[in-house]
């Protein structure tokens, strides 16, 4: 069988590679002259836009009381079943409140089912993308990690009010 | 038999039927709200209107009688336009409470708003306020904006409990529901309103917020609170029990259940008193053991004894199986002296389903033969001829205190229990016994209906799956790092169980492995339960011949 010959074969400067080599040196030279593209993370931290979904979190009114009545909607409608909700009665108007409401982040997948589904715009997506635990206990978030307070989340309900039908 | 059309499909009635009846028989759902089959017909919600051919207008199905020849439709446009007003209508004044609200995924609103109503409300003016949280009596709570005056509970406590408690009050869409001046709902069969409901109007005090219905498993058993034996489902979260509901049993107790069996023969189960584990009496204190020792230590003592020395106690409170094994047991070893407890609390019955003996299997006792008295007993250890007593998930101290001079004559006490009490308190030996809850097993009742129950909370020799029990989602995705699979469980044994295993040291013959297999047994020696297996019983029982109950 006869050997296939190659479309094309490399030219003589080619072979050098000299050429190649400047052009590229030329290239990175340009981009020094720039502006900044990157960003030193944890010196310089990260603004995420409205639309972000980080970690989900429990929004507290400003009477320090949280919005959520403990249906279990989100912990339903979890694909991942990270949320667990216990509820119990209060004296207030909205007749219950959960007792316990753990988010086991090892199980989070981010996907924001929970705030969709949520009849009270109860839980959001943070823009908290800054997650670390050492061990799974750890990993469980309750009632005093999840409770934001509602200003610091306005964003992120505006942005719901929008889009959210 | 006479025929009448629904949608395109003859259906068969027994003349008197009305249409809704004949509807349900034939397999056909049409919505419906106040309509019930066990309480009169009082026809106001409106929503099972139908289109009946040559009558002028729709008709409720529930109170117009099916006659020869009609022709119903229950699916056409005119049938869907007045069932989405009606459901418009009914919703008014509804308050958008599901998320707070226990009935949410059972209640039959909801499920109805889902499949006919308009989807959005057209009412723009402000819903009626009325009030949120009414003692209605000890054990419910009663929210007045939910209830759709359907009246089912005021037709239950008139028909069923015949307490007349319940009344309207005010009209139109002010009505509210309350008791009569100076009355409490309190009769004792309150909480089937809470099953009847089709909104979450009246709530449980005790079950209120605990769970949503979704989150539970159901397992289908039998009351332990009397031996009327209502059917009932337990519901499990968490290898917790926390409610029971009734299951329709017709021969039985029908729809329904009675307050005290409802609310007060499950809680023993997760109790902080539950015994887990053995327990060896050493050096006058109670000291955990593990099961192999505990099991050569009992077969020890008990070998120190002449057969007559020893006595056994049986359980009105255990299933046929325990009993069955226990009394094989006495034999093998030659003894008697076998004896049972009534628990009968005079006066405590009426016609509905109360009865006065308060537990689930002593007609079961006695198609065993186990008929001794347990006063005869009381003789026999004061006068010092027994000195062994084994006592099987009974109280004798509970029963009368009378019990705490003679246990102290013995010389060796073995307690089959499933909580600590009065005469686990005098045991040598204890052994952890597996509640009701927590076996396979069956219950006699007082008419001789042969019912089975089944495992609903895990034991840690119980698994859910490999044990064929019913599952929760949660049961079926969980791992044991999540929180809510850590649930308790005990390490207790079904009582024939433990004795099976102590006949090992003995003579070996009780080699059952399964509940199912000491039941074959029992059918194959006893002519009451012949023919009888778990599967002929299945989940509504079967009463045995009326000939050899006479003779019981």
């Amino acid at each position: 069988m006869a050997t296939k010959k190659r479309l094309k074969d490399l030219t003589f400067l080619e072979k050098l590679y000299i050429p190649v080599i400047l052009k590229g040196l030329v290239l990175t030279l340009k981009t020094m002259f720039k502006p900044k593209v990157t960003m030193e993370y944890p010196e310089v931290k990260f603004e995420p836009p409205a639309s972000y979904r980080g970690r989900p979190v429990l929004v507290q009114e400003k009477n320090g009381v949280e919005r959520c009545v403990a249906c279990g909607l989100c912990s339903r409608v979890c694909p991942a079943l990270a949320i667990e909700v216990q509820a119990a009665e209060t004296e207030l108007e909205k007749e219950r409140y959960p007792e316990k409401f753990e988010i086991n982040m090892l199980r989070c997948i981010f996907c924001g089912f929970c705030e969709e589904v949520c009849p009270e715009e109860a839980i959001v997506m943070s823009k908290d993308y800054e997650l670390v635990f050492q061990d799974r206990d750890s990993a469980i978030f309750g009632k005093d990690k999840l409770l934001i307070p509602v200003e610091q989340l306005q964003d992120r309900i505006d942005f719901l009010r929008k889009f959210k039908k | 038999m006479p025929n009448i059309t629904i949608d395109g499909k003859q259906v068969e009635f027994k003349s008197g039927q009305t249409v809704i009846q004949a509807a349900m028989n034939a397999g056909i759902d049409i919505p419906h709200f106040c309509y019930h089959p066990k309480l009169s017909i009082s026809g106001n919600c409106r929503v099972c209107l139908v289109e009946i051919e040559k009558m002028p207008k729709l008709a409720i199905a529930c109170s117009t009688l099916a006659t020869e020849g009609m022709v119903v439709h229950t699916n056409s446009s005119k049938t869907l336009d007045a069932r989405n007003a009606v459901m418009e209508f009914i919703l008014i004044n509804h308050p958008l409470d599901c998320p707070i609200c226990d009935e949410a995924g059972e209640c039959k609103l909801q499920d109805y708003a889902f499949a006919h109503s308009r989807g959005e409300s057209r009412f723009e003016e402000i819903k009626n306020r009325k009030e949120k949280r009414v003692q209605l009596g000890p054990r419910i709570k009663f929210d007045a904006e939910r209830c759709i005056s359907c009246s089912r509970c005021i037709r239950f406590s008139d028909e069923i409990a015949k307490a007349n408690q319940l009344t309207f009050t005010n009209r139109g869409d002010k009505v509210t529901i309350t008791t009569f001046p100076g009355e409490s709902f309190d009769n004792p069969y309150t909480l089937n309103t809470v099953d009847i409901c089709p909104v979450g109007a009246l709530t449980n005090n005790d079950f209120r917020f605990k769970s949503r219905v979704w989150e539970m498993s159901s397992t289908n058993s039998v009351c332990i609170g009397c031996s009327r034996g209502c059917n009932i489902e337990i519901w499990v979260r968490n290898n917790e029990i926390l409610r029971l509901t009734p299951r329709q049993n017709e021969e039985v107790n029908s729809f329904w259940m009675c307050d005290n069996g409802r609310l007060n023969t499950f809680k023993f189960v997760n109790d902080e008193s539950r015994i887990d584990g053995c327990y060896l009496r050493k050096d006058g204190q109670l000291v955990k053991s593990d099961w192999a020792e505990t099991l050569e230590v009992t077969s020890k003592s008990l070998k120190e004894f002449k057969s007559n020395e020893i006595a056994f106690v049986a359980s009105p409170f255990a299933t046929l199986e325990d009993n069955f094994v226990l009394e094989r047991f006495a034999k093998q070893i030659n003894s008697n002296n076998i004896f049972s407890a009534k628990h009968i609390l005079t006066g405590d019955q009426d016609d509905i389903l109360i009865r006065e003996d308060k537990t689930p299997n002593s007609f079961g006792l006695s198609i065993l033969g186990i008929k001794n008295d347990i006063s005869k007993l009381y003789d026999l250890i004061d006068n010092k001829n027994v000195k062994a007593l084994f006592i099987m998930e009974e109280d004798l101290v509970g029963l009368n205190s009378e019990w705490e001079k003679v246990l102290t004559k013995l010389e060796l006490i073995i307690v089959l229990a499933t909580n600590k009490n009065g005469t686990t308190q005098f045991a040598d030996i204890i052994f952890p016994a597996a509640t009701y809850a927590e076996k396979h097993g069956t219950f006699v009742n007082f008419q001789g209906r042969v019912q089975r129950i089944r495992p609903a909370i895990a034991t840690e020799e119980l698994d859910r799956s490999l044990d064929g029990m019913n599952k929760s989602r949660w049961d079926k995705f969980g791992t044991k790092f999540d929180r809510w699979m850590q649930g308790k469980k005990y390490d207790a044994k079904p009582s024939w169980k433990i004795i099976a295993l102590l006949d090992s040291y003995f003579n070996n013959k009780l080699k059952f492995k399964m509940a199912e297999e000491v039941f074959n047994e029992i059918s194959k020696s006893n002519e009451a339960l012949k023919n009888l297996d778990y599967d002929v019983i299945g989940d509504l029982g079967v009463t045995i011949n009326s000939e050899v109950f006479q003779k019981v």
